[in-house]
């Protein structure tokens, strides 16, 4: 597939050994602070981000994230001034950023209209881990329509079968779930997850992501030859938490 | 992913891919028990042996004399064992869990009662169990968390969120999505993706097959009206399937909390402040603001104080099929009041819902018209809230010298 975010993948895949993707929840500790954590991002390196649109009941989401969420929410910050913060951060920054959030925050704001949405404010695509392929039929319609990507998941209870399925309707790159659980606990990183990332690998054509657990550049190292892009999502929330979002730069650049 | 359990547009199974596969065992396991005849005979020998089934309808004479309408009748499923309509799914769903055998059963709570009904199962059954609890509702309904701890169930407060019942259904999906190898996930009411709003109403179901059976015997005729509480909307779809063919008016009552227009309620289907949206996994009327994001809700009972509503409610309400109205707070507690001195029953603050709703109707039926009241559940529980709500000072003496004998 020849999309330009696939050639800059490929580019980006030939330069690196693996590619790096962050997360942050929006608003969260505060705009400012959400602001200076992504330039930190991506003058350290970062590939691609995940944005994520703070919703009240973040079902797969561990305390970490979860409580970014409530915290973001208990400060008021709404739909509308996540999306006009889309717009700032990608007149800003020159690398793909997506909107990760649940499927309640599109369905009340409308699938067409989010779509259209992203796709004027130069957004990539979007990430909902709760709307599997068979409740997101419209979704990924509109996502197609408007020239967006529509990121699906793998999960290591997935059979072969349906990685072929979910592989047929995604784009972009596959988001791959280290193992069971919610977001920010820990993974094992061991021969089990490796073969369960060759049969991702088998599965389908398009690069694979790996999130959910990594921490550290043990973490990556593991998983590099194996997967394409490491995603990053609790550990970095953590950090701005604890240190400051001045601390951020140095533990990405620590990575790889 | 096979059926998705939809009931017009509502419904739905919105779930993470890591819970698909545990999803579709589900559902093939739950398909095949319906399919076998023995599994429903094996609910019915231990709902008889076990809790108090068939509960009796019981005729409320004093009641419908004092309301001089319609003869009032209550279906008793205070009488089931642990005191309410929650015994009915639990202990089917333990039977599941025995064919499915897993070793461990979740469960989350909102007034106690599912969590108290699910760890007598696990103790029945030999399961290990956890219960999620939101911290307001572990402080409203203290003595459930006692019995819990008792039967062997681990007990968790769940802070995050408004600390109620949505926020420990979250929790509890956040444990199953990281133990379902060995854990079933036994949901309290008839919400939650596909197939738990189905499942949850089949074994609820018989409620109502009994109830129709049982007024049919001794006064021949259908009732006119059947109210039920709604709170997720398990013991009203218990009670109203059987009578969903039949010219029956079918009535739910949610919880008016403080009125409907202080928005301090949960009226997801009776109030206008309802709006689909998708959330726990499914599609249905939630409580929610424009953005989407969950509102808080209020009631005097903790069973009924939820956000959502099961979807097969909220497409029976839009065919039309169904009433929604709604009792507020002190009518609730001026019905209970009624009921303990007219019959000498006494309903949970969630039931009572129902009661007030139908003496709100009551008086202007007729008497020979029938109807019936769904008494889910028994008001022991509530002892803390009902003293509050009676402001009853011998009460208030007793727990200070209660509190005073501690501290010594």
């Amino acid at each position: 597939m020849d999309t330009p975010f696939n050639n800059y993948l490929k580019k980006k895949m030939q330069e690196k050994d693996i590619l790096l993707m962050t997360h942050i929840v929006l608003g969260y500790p505060s705009w400012e602070t959400c602001l200076q954590v992504v330039e930190t991002m991506v003058k350290a390196g970062v590939d691609l981000m995940e944005l994520q649109i703070p919703f009240s009941e973040p079902m797969a989401d561990g305390p970490v994230i979860l409580r970014a969420n409530q915290k973001a929410l208990e400060q008021g910050v709404t739909v509308q001034q996540c999306l006009d913060f889309a717009r700032k951060v990608t007149e800003t920054f020159d690398i793909p950023f997506f909107i990760m959030s649940y499927y309640n925050i599109l369905f009340k704001y409308g699938v067409e209209r989010f779509a259209q949405t992203l796709k004027a404010r130069n957004l990539q695509g979007a990430i909902v881990p709760d709307l599997p392929p068979e409740e997101g039929q419209e979704y990924l319609d509109l996502m197609k329509k408007h020239d967006l990507t529509p990121v699906l998941f793998f999960s290591p209870t997935t059979p072969d079968s349906r990685m072929k399925y979910i592989a047929s309707l995604s784009k972009g790159f596959i988001y791959c779930l280290s193992r069971k659980g919610v977001t920010g606990a820990d993974t094992n990183f061991s021969t089990d997850l490796a073969s369960y990332l060759s049969r991702c690998r088998l599965a389908t054509s398009l690069p694979l992501a790996l999130g959910f657990g990594i921490k550290e550049k043990a973490d990556i190292d593991f998983i590099k030859g194996k997967a394409d892009i490491a995603v990053i999502g609790s550990q970095t929330i953590r950090i701005v938490d604890n240190e400051g979002s001045g601390a951020v730069g140095k533990f990405i650049r620590s990575l790889r | 992913m096979k059926n998705r359990g939809y009931y017009g547009e509502f419904g739905g199974a919105f779930i993470p891919e890591i819970l698909v596969a545990t999803f579709d065992e589900l559902v093939d396991a739950f398909e095949k028990a319906k399919n076998d005849p023995s599994f429903w005979k094996e609910y019915l020998e231990i709902m008889s042996t076990y809790s108090c089934r068939p509960t009796p309808l019981t005729p409320a004479e004093n009641l419908s004399h004092y309301f001089g309408g319609a003869q009032i009748f209550i279906k008793r499923e205070d009488l089931n064992h642990t005191g309410a309509h929650k015994a009915n799914n639990v202990m089917g769903q333990g039977l599941l869990v025995k064919r499915m055998k897993k070793t461990r059963v979740i469960a989350e709570t909102g007034a106690g009662q599912h969590g108290v009904a699910t760890a007598t199962m696990a103790a029945k059954f030999g399961f290990r169990c956890t219960i999620y609890m939101g911290e307001v509702d572990v402080k409203r309904q203290r003595p459930n968390v006692f019995w819990m701890q008792r039967l062997g169930a681990e007990v968790i407060p769940v802070k995050d969120g408004t600390a109620i019942l949505k926020d420990a259904i979250n929790e509890a999906f956040r444990d199953w999505i990281t133990h379902m190898d060995d854990t079933h996930y036994v949901l309290g009411t008839a919400c939650g993706p596909h197939p738990f709003p189905e499942m949850v109403s089949y074994f609820q179901s018989i409620i109502g097959q009994e109830a129709r059976k049982q007024i049919l015997e001794k006064e021949g005729r259908l009732p006119k009206r059947v109210f039920a509480c709604v709170g997720g909307g398990s013991n009203a779809l218990g009670i109203f399937k059987a009578f969903l063919d039949d010219p029956v008016e079918l009535v739910g009552v949610e919880a008016g909390g403080k009125g409907l227009p202080t928005g301090q309620h949960a009226s997801r289907l009776a109030s206008r402040d309802g709006s689909i949206g998708v959330a726990q996994g499914y599609k249905t009327f939630f409580l929610q603001n424009n953005d989407g994001q969950m509102k808080e809700t209020h009631s005097v009972a903790a069973g009924l104080d939820y956000v959502g509503v099961s979807p097969i409610l909220s497409s029976l309400k839009e065919q039309g099929r169904i009433r929604v109205e709604s009792a507020t707070d002190q009518e609730v507690i001026d019905a209970l009041s009624l009921t303990l001195k007219k019959e000498g029953l006494i309903p949970a603050l969630e039931s009572a819902h129902a009661f007030a709703q139908a003496f709100k109707e009551a008086g202007k039926l007729n008497r020979d018209d029938l109807i019936i009241i769904n008494q889910s559940g028994r008001g022991d529980k509530d002892i803390f809230t009902i003293a509050d709500a009676f402001d009853d000072p011998s009460w208030k003496e007793f727990i200070q010298e209660k509190a005073h004998g501690y501290t010594l």
